[in-house]
């Protein structure tokens, strides 16, 4: 019954052209940054001789860990518990999980430093306002990877069996629930780090150290050197997302709601 | 309404046994660190911009920090200049996301092209902020690839003939990035949908390819198509880095002016800021609610 269509074929060179015309340039300029020599891996070299880059890309990381240790403990309890005990309560659960959406990063930085700029809770200059602005904008994908996979096993039935054979609470979370979530908890977790490694918005408004704020910074220097910047964050998110591929391989591919753009 | 009561005593019968009392259940408990941290860090922010949007400098209540947004040109000009900026990409990355979903599930492609496009649509659809404006500058800026190849091929310059990407069109071409990848994967799972027993029962009753579109098809693609266009609006609406990182403060958005108010009190007078926000989640809040009707809709026909 198919056929092929020449209309098809056009839009898809457009939309592929539209793809990596800005990658291959980018890749380009990168390699520009000396007279006279192409390619020139000047711009790496000094991307990667320069120590505000580790400094910069360390915080970025252990931002990461953090935020993926908040939402996961947030998120697979609650979850878990929803479908356990209070299935009513979905709804407002995931209306949370959506908040993100209703509530962009500007204004909630916005509202966050306002209420916890001085006391009681003068909380401005502590790490805190930034991990729990992370945690929230990875809610809807945590929720989400977290939800699908605990749909995809009988909660009910595996947590009765285990608790009828003497396990307890421990034993059941940890023996029996996550390693049937390992999937969704390993796509929640990498999308949490794509998100919070290239993030710029809650780190530069609250002045905290971090790969975004860094390669806007040096993009305000210098010519070349963000065009690198541009290609290693590309090479991350594109690293993450092709593992969540990977180890989710098989299921439909779920698009993703809301971000810091 | 008077209340029957449903037990009727008759004359020495003890009353009936009360109901079960409900036992008190403790369970919501698990669900308590969950909304108290959504409470200090999402309620409590959002509550306070709401509040402190009606509160003048002295400290009363007062309408005139709503009344100055409207009324400061700067500031509906940011309102406009966001609101278009939405509307074009939403509506361009809506139309663009379709074709290429369509053209990949129905457009009889090979079967690893779809696949190929449909990760890489994940992959572009979160490529955003900072490294995307610095893509799109060596693609079309000043020294750009485009730029250059456009030069060399024609001898013009366009960047001297009053072209500029630093406007609402060159940010828009940035925005797309993102935006039309986000349709594609919304789009072709609800294209998928559409079962082939429909597409013959419309083919043994006589009606040709567009009767089928137009009455079948669209229909029920509808509210998936308008919900997403809505979805992108918003995606494009809340959008700061992006925008800061490829044009600074060229582009006056409404994102931008907030950043600058948290920086520095650029509008000298706080309320004014909390006001501003305040009509972002007002915009915000209303695209959520159309998108969850639409979809609610959508969910009817897709199983």
């Amino acid at each position: 019954m198919k056929k092929v269509n020449i209309w098809a074929w056009i839009i898809l060179i457009v939309g592929i052209l539209y793809f990596f015309v800005p990658l291959v340039a980018t890749l380009d300029f990168s390699l520009r940054a000396e007279k006279d020599i192409y390619p020139s891996f000047e711009a790496y070299r000094f991307v990667f001789s320069d120590p505000d880059f580790y400094q910069n890309f360390g915080s970025s990381l252990l931002w990461s860990l953090l935020t993926m240790v908040v939402s996961l403990l947030l998120i697979v309890p609650t979850t878990y518990w929803v479908h356990l005990r209070l299935p009513n309560w979905r709804p407002a659960v995931e209306f949370v999980t959506l908040m993100p959406f209703v509530v962009p990063a500007v204004v909630l930085t916005f509202g966050m430093i306002r209420l916890y700029c001085c006391d009681p809770l003068p909380l401005v200059n502590s790490p805190i306002l930034l991990i729990a602005g992370y945690t929230i904008l990875s809610f809807p994908y945590m929720f989400r990877a977290v939800d699908a996979g605990l749909r995809a096993i009988d909660v009910r039935t595996l947590t009765e069996a285990a608790q009828s054979l003497g396990a307890g609470w421990p034993t059941i979370l940890f023996q029996v629930i996550f390693p049937n979530l390992r999937v969704a908890l390993l796509s929640g977790v990498f999308l949490t780090f794509a998100i919070v490694m290239g993030e710029f918005t809650f780190a530069s408004l609250l002045s905290k150290p971090a790969f975004g704020p860094y390669m806007e910074f040096l993009g305000a220097q210098r010519a070349y050197e963000p065009a690198a910047l541009a290609l290693i964050s590309f090479a991350l998110s594109w690293g993450s997302i092709g593992i969540i591929q990977y180890v989710g391989r098989g299921r439909g591919g779920e698009a993703n709601l809301a971000g810091a753009r | 309404m008077s209340q029957t009561p449903s037990v009727k005593l008759g004359k020495g019968d003890a009353p009936k046994a009360r109901p079960p009392s409900r036992k008190f259940s403790w369970d919501w408990l698990g669900l308590a660190p969950f909304f108290l941290f959504a409470i200090a860090f999402l309620l409590l922010p959002s509550a306070s911009i709401v509040v402190n949007s009606f509160i003048s400098p002295g400290g009363r209540f007062t309408f005139q920090n709503i009344i100055d947004v409207v009324a400061r040109k700067d500031l509906r000009s940011a309102y406009q200049a966001s609101l278009s900026i939405s509307a074009i990409t939403a509506i361009g990355g809506a139309l663009f996301g379709f074709l290429l979903a369509y053209a990949v599930v129905s457009g009889g492609l090979p079967k690893s092209l779809r696949t190929f496009l449909l990760t890489f649509s994940g992959v572009a659809s979160n490529f955003a902020g900072v490294p995307l404006a610095f893509a799109f500058i060596a693609t079309i800026g000043n020294t750009g690839l485009i730029t250059r190849a456009i030069e060399s091929l024609s001898g013009v310059d366009i960047h001297q003939h009053g072209f500029s990407i630093y406007n609402i069109w060159g940010l828009s071409i940035v925005y797309m990035y993102f935006q039309f990848p986000l349709m594609v994967l919304i789009m072709a799972p609800a294209l998928d949908g559409l079962r082939r027993e429909w597409k013959e029962a419309c083919e043994n009753l006589g009606a040709t390819g567009w009767q089928y579109w137009r009455y079948v098809a669209l229909p029920i693609l509808l509210p998936t198509l308008l919900g997403t266009t809505i979805l992108l609006f918003g995606n494009a609406f809340g959008a700061y880095a992006t925008a800061y990182a490829f044009s600074g403060s060229f582009i006056n958005l409404v994102t931008i002016v907030i950043g600058g108010q948290i920086q520095g009190d650029v509008l000298f007078n706080p309320g004014l800021g909390n006001a501003l926000a305040l009509g972002m989640v007002i915009i915000m809040g209303l695209c959520m609610l159309g998108y969850l009707w639409m979809q609610r809709r959508a969910a009817r026909w897709m199983r």
